[in-house]
């Protein structure tokens, strides 16, 4: 059996970190895209589009992010669909990111004031004209904090992509584990690095609404 | 001519009818001021007429056009129509300039000095010339309710809508907001206004409009209509008021 | 092709599963909005060192994920000295992590509550007590009580990582039926709908249980 000394616990943990942050980024980037789109789809007043974005909502809102990777991994490659670990988190945390995010969002827009959306009709505005020029850099400016605070959230979910067998912290984490006996030291470390990646954002997430809140 | 004509106009929210048949004819300069009780119509009314709200029955005509909640329809009439609200509704995120200057430049399609040349004649006709880089929150009630006058006066409307558009204001803000309508009564601007402002109506307004129960309860000159009631429903209402 | 017919047979370990699930998530949502209250109120009225040690809990929680916590305290706390089933492990991971959640919810509530209101029921003569209950808790609870509805349904959600420590629940049931029948997609699927299913009903249970809790409403 090889030692591991506490320097390689640490570098080994450290470089997986790389692959949650790179999963995280890559998670957040999807998520939002689909959101902007989802968010536009809903928008369009469209009942039809707007079904669909509701059970969207519903659907990945309403079942265990676990259980979505699971569908994308072992289920999609049983379809046929080959599909690898790192995609498949990213697939399903893309949807389940932006499943949170459209719902978020939305409540942002809806803190807009009737009003706004009255007085650009009453000016000629178009609906689209509307969104760009006042809806929108408003609703933006709200939903700042409450977005970076969900990006905590991503970051956690992505801990899930070690159960589909893809090699980020926790993963290394439970390998180290197996290998050194060592859990109470592991786990200890691996919550350390998960907390200083998340917690920054917290923080940041609560000035961005302090500010917002003393701007108002 | 008749700038704005309503017709046996019927408005349902749901079960509710809220206006029973409106027949209201405004010419070019009048000054028509719209009063009543709470709940009897006076802001479903003024809504109607720009397309804001739609309505079951009966014909609305703004300058000769139909008016209908139709996106491209309420566009057109934005042209021909502005509105003054009593919780203001500036864009929070513009400076006074930007918000006079929005509609000019993207719905006229006006050059930005174009627009702001405009924005800044506005201005200096509510009293405001110096605020132009200000944002809406730095300024007073009333200040801000002159800015959303010369907002919708930037886009040159043949009629102005305003609707209590004093009403959200402390009492000694009132008076900057009426000299201003004062002043475009003058000018010859055809302004529909629901208010509680009785001196107003009487001095400034050429019409006045009593609105009960969803119905034209009765309309006249303004003098004469506010001195001189006919129905009792007026009487006490004016006796309220008063 | 998809076979769900092939599931029929395994519907008693789904079921299980389920039961399993369903017990786990009402026993944590007690004891979680418990630990929530009594960490929001310490929060809000208890004295420094007590605020900072919740404060730090909840940040710590918050800021970690469950698989983490759940990994730390199944095969980390037996290294030094505390053994636990899976099982109880699983309660107190679900309970700790719902806790640091309710807490800053029902703070969040809590602050909400003016002092003007406490000082109201102190001029009408209420006691400690009656005004803890009727003036603070009661009125906090039912501002933020969708907020926690939310986060219970999350939390139950969330309990599907404790498979991986071979709690038979839901997702152990669909793992389980996988590995036999190998038709991956419609088991995982299935389980799928059925959690859908659960947090529905949970979401339709607390809603009613919120209706009559702050029923007084009503009364006007
Ligand atoms: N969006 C709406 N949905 C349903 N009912 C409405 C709506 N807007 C107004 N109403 C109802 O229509 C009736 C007329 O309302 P309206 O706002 O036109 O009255 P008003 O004369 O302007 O009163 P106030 O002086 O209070 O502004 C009221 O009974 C009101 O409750
Ligand atoms: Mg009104």
């Amino acid at each position: 059996m090889i030692q591991f000394s506490n320097y390689d616990i640490i570098s080994n943990l450290l470089f997986a970190t790389q692959w949650t942050i790179l999963l995280s980024l890559a998670a957040f980037i999807g998520g939002t895209s689909v959101a902007l789109l989802l968010t536009a789809m809903r928008l369009t007043r469209n009942p039809a589009m707007q079904t669909v974005v509701r059970i969207y909502v519903e659907l990945f809102q309403g079942t265990p992010l676990l259980m979505q990777m699971f569908l994308c991994f072992f289920g999609l490659s049983m379809l046929g669909y080959e599909i690898s670990a790192w995609s498949a988190a990213i697939l399903s945390l893309t949807c389940f990111t932006s499943a949170f995010l459209v719902e978020i969002w939305r409540g942002c827009i809806d803190t807009l004031p009737k009003g706004q959306w009255e007085a650009c009709r009453c000016l000629g505005l178009s609906f689209l004209q509307t969104l760009r020029h006042i809806i929108l850099p408003q609703a933006i400016r709200v939903a700042t904090a409450p977005t970076v605070g969900f990006s905590v959230q991503v970051i956690k979910g992505t801990a899930l992509a070690s159960v589909i067998g893809f090699v980020e912290l926790t993963k290394v984490g439970t390998m180290l584990n197996n290998a050194t006996f060592e859990p109470f030291k592991v786990f200890t470390l691996v919550a350390l690095i998960y907390f200083a990646l998340c917690y920054p954002l917290s923080l940041y997430s609560k000035h961005l609404e302090k500010k917002f809140n003393v701007s108002r | 001519m008749s700038l704005v004509n309503l017709h046996q106009v019927h408005k349902y929210y749901g079960d509710l009818h809220v206006l029973k048949g409106i027949d209201l004819d405004i010419k070019a300069g009048e000054v028509v001021s719209i009063i009543g009780k709470s709940g009897s119509g006076k802001s479903t009314l003024l809504r109607c007429i720009n397309g804001l709200e739609e309505y079951q029955q009966g014909g609305i005509t703004v300058d000769g056009n139909e008016v209908t909640t139709e996106d491209i329809q309420v566009r057109r009439l934005a042209l021909s129509v502005g509105m003054i609200f009593q919780n203001f509704n500036l864009f929070p995120h513009m400076t006074v300039g930007e918000n006079i200057m929005l509609a000019p430049t993207i719905v006229l399609k006006k050059s930005k000095a174009e627009a702001e040349e405009i924005a800044r004649a506005m201005l200096l006709k509510v009293g405001l010339e110096e605020k132009f880089d200000s944002y809406p929150e730095k300024l007073s009630g009333g200040q801000q309710q002159r800015v959303a006058i010369a907002r919708a006066l930037a886009m040159s409307p043949k009629v102005l809508l305003c609707d209590e558009i004093t009403s959200a204001l402390d009492p000694e803000l009132v008076g900057e907001v009426l000299k201003v309508l004062e002043q475009l009564a003058k000018e010859g601007m055809t302004l529909v206004l629901v208010t509680h402002e009785m001196n107003f109506a009487r001095d400034v307004g050429s019409k006045v409009v009593f609105m009960h129960q969803g119905k034209v309860w009765e309309e006249g000159d303004s003098k004469t209509l506010l001195s001189d009631p006919q129905t009792d429903e007026l009487k006490q209402f004016i006796g309220a008021v008063l | 092709m998809l076979y769900f017919s092939d599931l029929l047979q395994y519907s008693d370990t789904f079921l299980s599963g389920l039961r399993t699930t369903v017990e786990l998530t009402v026993l944590t949502t007690i004891l979680g909005v418990a630990l929530g209250t009594t960490c929001a109120a310490i929060r809000q009225y208890g004295n420094t060192v007590s605020q900072r040690v919740v404060a730090s809990y909840v940040e710590l929680i918050r800021n970690t994920p469950f698989i983490v916590q759940l990994f730390f305290i199944f095969f980390g706390l037996p290294a030094i000295g505390m053994k636990l089933s899976p099982w109880e492990a699983s309660i107190i991971a679900l309970t700790i992590n719902l806790g640091a959640y309710s807490t800053e919810i029902i703070r969040a509530g809590l602050g909400s509550i003016s002092k003007g209101q406490v000082e109201a029921a102190k001029v009408l003569g209420l006691t400690f007590r009656q005004t803890l209950f009727r003036i603070i808790f009661i009125p906090a609870f039912e501002k933020i009580y969708p907020a926690l509805v939310s986060q219970c349904i999350i939390v139950m959600l969330g309990s599907a990582v404790i498979s991986q420590i071979s709690v038979a629940d839901l997702t152990y049931a669909a793992n389980l039926v996988q590995s036999r029948n190998f038709r991956a997609f419609e088991s995982y699927l299935v389980t799928a709908l059925l959690y859908l299913g659960l947090s529905i009903i949970l979401r339709f249970v607390l809603d009613a249980i919120g209706k009559r809790l702050f029923a007084y409403r009503a009364i006007k």
